[in-house]
């Protein structure tokens, strides 16, 4: 499996951390319910099939980057940097 | 059939014709008092011990594909009991004591080899961790003694002690830890929950959880519908995927661990052997093989197989440990599906459904936890209450933050464990 940056390109799978869920992107608010908490703190969908994640390009360019995947043959789908998603995000709201 | 030395002996002379299957083909009935859903090591040691220590016979065992076709068909094989926690050291203290009797108790050679486990050490600070371990390892009642390297020398020669890099300090031996047949554990309780009474269902996978009320009522399955009183959940790798056939959302991510073999060789490598500097660990299988492995390749994956970075990070490991192996040949490499929890520790509980049960988180280490596993789990679900050694095993640790065990002091998350 080898990631492609969004700014640097296809990379080895070396450079990368992996954060987790991309759901890291949707932190509830400080005074949410405590289900909410742990919804986005423990529990997962762990879905067989397409996910995303989110990385971190440590040993590269340092972007945060949502990656699109099939966990069930490692293809990569598709990446974006985080960023840019979150605000587009945010920006629909 | 009882196996015994006569029993090997007679087949021996009359040339191998008595020798029969040893358990039953099954078809589902339409009802059972409990569901078992996973026919791997924790789901077939569950099993045994509700027939054998509750004296329940009405159950069935539903594996989707062949018994001990999972991860207890593919693991690195050590058992241990080197935990230092409150909830898991009692816990895998236990199960360590249970592979000492298992053989006799199941009639059936698992090939347990008590060939020691050594734990390097390469600082003085490592060297003061390790002694605190041992001592809460001693006080719990097993063994550990802490070996310095001229005993290690004895004992290890081949490892590169003066490594600049990496010098070996000393280690950890605990000599009542070792390795097993992994298929022969499967295979034992298979045959001793056989014998029992329990039914034990291949290749029929469960579809669907009926619930009604709260109550769990049967599943729905490939194989038609099945009623039962209490449904198990102990599907490791595809636990989040049980679970949410019950509407359930899992503190689970899934994850690859690789596993490697090196072709045979002559007998070189008498313990289990843990580097303390990077992850990496070995042991020598009777037929001759190294089977070594090294950490998760940390990333959620289903597809049971790893990538080269994780491979390269063994064999720097290894090389840098134990240089002798350089010209062994990697014959094979393999990856399992490991139902990780944050906190690194597995979860032995009630649902919030009545009669239904999980059993699930148990990430890398679920090998040598499978007799206390399935001992416990058959507690819980014949008694509503959990057994002593395995009440530290809550679902609900992570939401209320009580009673996390942390193993490896890295923190409640994900990605860390």
């Amino acid at each position: 499996m080898r990631l492609i940056c969004p700014k640097c390109g296809e990379r080895d799978l070396k450079e990368f951390y992996y954060q987790g869920d991309a759901l890291a992107l949707h932190r509830p608010d400080p005074s949410a319910e405590p289900k909410l908490w742990d919804d986005y703190l423990h529990n997962r969908d762990n879905p067989t099939g397409v996910r995303e994640d989110l990385w971190y390009h440590e040993a590269g360019c340092s972007t945060w980057i949502v990656v699109r995947r099939d966990t069930t043959t490692h293809e990569i789908l598709s990446t974006e940097i985080a960023a840019i998603r979150k605000t587009s995000e945010e920006g629909a709201v | 059939m009882k196996f015994s030395g006569f029993e090997l002996f007679k087949q021996g002379l009359t040339g191998n014709k008595g020798w029969g299957p040893h358990w039953r083909t099954q078809k589902p009935r339409h009802a059972y008092d409990i569901i078992i859903i996973g026919g791997g090591g924790h789901g077939l040691a569950t099993a045994y011990y509700l027939a054998k220590n509750h004296g329940l016979r009405n159950i069935a065992v539903l594996e989707k594909g062949y018994l001990g076709g999972g991860n207890i068909g593919r693991n690195t094989t050590i058992v241990r009991s080197n935990y230092m926690l409150p909830g898991n050291s009692e816990f895998y203290s236990h199960s360590l004591k249970l592979w000492e009797g298992m053989e006799q108790d199941l009639n059936f050679n698992t090939m347990v080899s008590q060939r020691g486990q050594i734990v390097l050490f390469h600082s003085d600070g490592q060297r003061d961790d390790a002694v605190r371990r041992a001592n809460a390892m001693i006080n719990r009642g097993d063994d550990a003694e802490i070996l310095s390297t001229a005993e290690l020398r004895k004992h290890v020669p081949y490892l590169d002690f003066d490594n600049s890099r990496f010098p070996i300090y000393g280690g950890i031996m605990q000599r009542r830890a070792g390795t097993a047949r992994h298929d022969a554990v499967a295979w034992g309780y298979a045959r001793g929950a056989d014998k029992r009474g329990v039914e034990l269902i291949q290749n029929c996978e469960v579809t669907g959880i009926d619930i009604e009320n709260g109550r769990v009522v049967g599943v729905q399955t490939t194989q038609g519908a099945i009623k039962a009183k209490k449904v198990a959940m102990v599907a490791a790798g595809r636990s989040s995927q049980v679970a949410a056939m019950a509407g359930m959302r899992l503190p689970i991510e899934s994850h690859i661990l690789q596993a490697f073999v090196s072709e045979g060789l002559k007998p070189l490598i008498h313990h289990v052997i843990s580097f303390g500097m990077g992850h990496f660990y070995i042991s020598q299988s009777d037929k001759g093989g190294l089977v070594f492995g090294g950490n998760l390749d940390y990333y959620a994956s289903f597809a049971a197989r790893g990538n080269l970075a994780m491979k390269e990070h063994v064999m720097e490991a290894a090389m840098a440990l134990m240089p002798i192996i350089g010209q062994a040949k990697v014959l094979r490499s393999w990856g399992g599906i490991m139902d990780m929890s944050p906190d690194g520790s597995p979860i032995i509980d009630k649902t919030h459904i009545e009669g239904l049960y999980l059993n699930c988180g148990w990430c890398y280490g679920g090998f040598k936890a499978v007799p206390a596993s399935g001992f416990g789990f058959a507690h819980l679900i014949a008694t509503d209450s959990p057994h002593p050694t395995a009440a530290g095993f809550r679902l609900d640790r992570f939401r209320s933050g009580y009673g996390l065990m942390d193993e490896e002091g890295t923190g409640s998350q994900h990605n860390l464990h």
